[in-house]
């Protein structure tokens, strides 16, 4: 065992501190979820680009530094450390990437990924319709063959898309084979939302911004090289995405170190803290400590050559519950009525329970297929 | 960076686990309530494993280990509720030793005052107090019952006794280590009741009432056993940060098992509630190691000392 890092890794912790000091805006931006701020934030990824700083997990070839897996925390600590923006990529470099490295083809890759990774073209993702949130198979919107056309046509509608009105494409499940049982017969399809009946409609999140969207869908046609994965194996692909949702690479500790460490500086500025709320803090700084460590034990195994299997689960629950956690003991600081970073946070992080799968489907998760509790 | 024991460990980790599911069936543990000891009968044993003088010099027929090396064993004497001293023996009275050869074989026992508790003193041939090996005989103690009535405690008499920051911190994430491994043995034999046990015609481990509680024990296990394994880290580095890092292990160790204990009674219903159900001999033994060596809320409070009394925050890493 050892818990330190070598000199290799805090040189690129080093280098990557001192771009992130030099760079970051010192004035938030507004909004990634709002049309206005979506554009500076795309400003912001292809500036992270041409540094080299966007994608620093991914090869070289398409806009990486290779890095490793202990750099790649290295930097997201850095990141969050630095206040650095939000990633409105994040849906594509962090969710759909990972599945096209394994599952994409070459030709894919090499289309796809540069534009990702430099925020010129964004990504949504179009899972959930209005009768398939938690319920994910039960998706309806249809995919039929276009054997002249070489492709698909695209019918129904998707919800709840986040940053869908300001995105240009979608990776979406879409059924492609209506006997078969119900988590067979999808497929994973990429889909150009500027194209022929495509309506995109966005509506406000709860804290008001404009963060979610309606995708509708009208004889949409999508060519056969934007189907990922096999035809009708669209679960199983997608799948391959959820691993990475519910794991650690859409939230990473840093995220939560940051807020632990805000929390810390609120506590200070309260010389009066009565014993629970330092409770609550200091439970909540242990919390995303035990995170981070929790993450280094996991990366470790990922090092090994273990994969992401359903144990994800859990550090999703975690995460999630942390960070509604960690906002509710600084709104015992903070004036809960006022608009402020934190009120902000805590609207935001109230999401966490119930994106990527709600908190209650999680442990569904981990009572079956970690525990081995039966189904029924 | 790697965040992991080394094969050796697991080796010796597995080796003791396969020992004491051979020799510490759950009928020691019972046995342990009524006899005349308090313990097991098998201390010359963990001796000879090489359990007891991990961190004994080899020259004193230890194995010249360290904590880290010692870890992963006091978790697996956890899982089996073993009855014994053997983290105030083994982690917190071995270092601490002059000539650890006896206490390295089994030869004699040692314990340790966890004020105002002494643990077996009866039993024992040493205690250490106020930093000094004393026989039992010289200390004003007095007996009482326990609720966990392995668990032969008594209480110091009007002499005051402290232990040093070092060895009580040792003895802190010894006993995290051994709440990991109770809560592990108690969340187990949840899942095994709840798939065999039926009501209204299916197991009672297909309602989601029950998943969530048992998913929730194994959400506390996993968060809980990388911060005791870092503490046991600290300890063996003897990092500046150890005492924070000791007291985060103790608390997530502590709730970890509490609410196994806790959820682990529920899904049993009134069969758990049975005194002739085996269930509460690790539950009380939780409880007991709960409060052992600093309650949740002491180390907490502990760890805010140090993060927010100090000047600055701490920054997280």
């Amino acid at each position: 065992m050892d818990l330190s890092f070598s000199d290799e890794e805090e040189r690129f912790r080093a280098e990557a501190r001192a771009w992130l000091e030099a760079n970051v805006p010192a004035e938030p931006l507004p909004s990634g979820d709002t049309a206005e701020g979506f554009a500076l934030h795309q400003r912001w990824e292809r500036k992270l680009f041409d540094a080299r700083w966007a994608v620093v997990s991914w090869p070289e070839a398409y806009g990486g530094r290779d890095a490793s897996l202990w750099e790649w925390l290295i930097f997201e600590e850095e990141y969050y450390r630095a206040g650095a923006p939000q990633r409105v990529t994040q849906n594509g470099i962090f969710l759909l990437a990972p599945t096209l490295f394994e599952l994409g083809t070459r030709e894919q890759q090499d289309r796809i990924l540069p534009a990702m990774a430099s925020g010129e073209e964004t990504w949504c993702q179009g899972w959930s319709e209005p009768d398939a949130g938690s319920d994910l198979a039960a998706i309806r919107s249809r995919a039929v063959r276009d054997e002249k056309a070489g492709g698909w046509r695209l019918t129904g509608q998707k919800t709840w898309t986040t940053r869908g009105a300001f995105c240009d494409r979608m990776f979406g499940l879409f059924r492609t084979d209506l006997d078969a049982e119900r988590h067979r017969g999808l497929t994973y399809l990429l889909v150009d939302l500027h194209a022929e009946g495509v309506t995109v409609r966005g509506f406000g999140r709860l804290d008001g911004d404009e963060g979610f969207a309606d995708v509708f869908l009208d004889d949409v046609f999508v060519p056969e090289r934007d189907v990922l994965g096999e035809v009708d194996q669209g679960w199983s692909v997608a799948m391959a995405t959820t691993g990475s949702e519910r794991g650690l690479t859409l939230r990473s500790p840093g995220r939560f170190s940051a807020t632990a460490g805000r929390l810390l500086d609120l506590c200070h500025q309260q010389p009066r803290a009565d014993v629970d709320l330092r409770d609550a803090v200091v439970q909540g700084w242990m919390d995303a400590e035990a995170y981070r460590l929790q993450t280094l034990w996991t990366v470790t195994r990922f090092v090994d050559g273990e994969r992401t299997g359903p144990e994800s689960s859990l550090t999703k629950l975690f995460w999630s519950e942390l960070d509604v956690r960690l906002h509710e003991t600084a709104l015992a600081m903070e004036d809960p009525e006022l608009e402020s970073e934190w009120t902000k946070g805590y609207q935001f992080a109230l999401a966490g329970p119930i994106y990527a799968g709600t908190n209650e489907i999680q442990r569904n998760v981990v009572a079956e297929r970690v525990l081995g509790l039966p189904r029924k | 960076m790697r965040f992991a024991f080394t094969d050796e460990q697991l080796v010796m980790r597995d080796a003791v686990r396969d020992f004491l599911e051979k020799e510490c069936p759950p009928e020691v543990v019972r046995d342990a309530w009524t006899n005349d000891t308090g313990r097991s009968g098998l201390w010359r044993k963990l001796g000879e494993l090489g359990v007891l003088g991990v961190l004994a010099p080899e020259s004193q027929g230890g194995l010249g280990g360290d904590f880290l090396d010692l870890v992963l064993l006091l978790e697996e004497t956890g899982r089996a509720a073993l009855p014994e001293p053997v983290v105030e023996h083994a982690a917190v009275a071995v270092p601490e030793l002059d000539d650890a050869t006896d206490a390295a074989s089994g030869a004699v026992t040692v314990t340790v005052t966890d004020p105002p508790h002494v643990l077996y003193a009866e039993s024992a041939d040493f205690v250490l107090a106020n930093g000094r090996f004393v026989e039992p005989g010289t200390l004003e103690l007095e007996r009482r019952g326990t609720v966990d009535r392995s668990r032969r405690l008594s209480v110091l008499g009007s002499a005051e006794a402290t232990i040093a920051r070092n060895p009580a911190d040792r003895g802190a994430v010894g006993t995290a280590a051994q709440l990991i491994g109770l809560g592990q043995h108690l969340l187990d034999v949840s899942v095994e009741y709840a798939q065999q046990r039926h009501q209204f015609g299916v197991p009672i481990g297909s309602f989601q009432a029950i998943k969530h509680k048992l998913a929730d024990v194994r959400l506390a296990l996993e968060f809980a056993r990388p911060v005791v394994y870092r503490a046991a880290y600290s300890v063996a580095r003897n990092d500046p940060e150890r005492s924070v890092h000791v007291s985060m292990a103790k608390v997530y160790a502590s709730d970890a098992a509490l609410l196994a204990a806790r959820h682990a009674l529920q899904v049993h219903g009134a069969i758990g509630y049975s005194f002739e159900h085996d269930l509460h001999l690790w539950m009380k033994r939780a409880w007991a190691l709960a409060a052992a060596w600093g309650h949740a809320a002491s180390h907490r409070e502990r760890v805010g000392r140090a993060i927010l009394d100090a000047k600055e925050g701490m920054p997280n890493g």
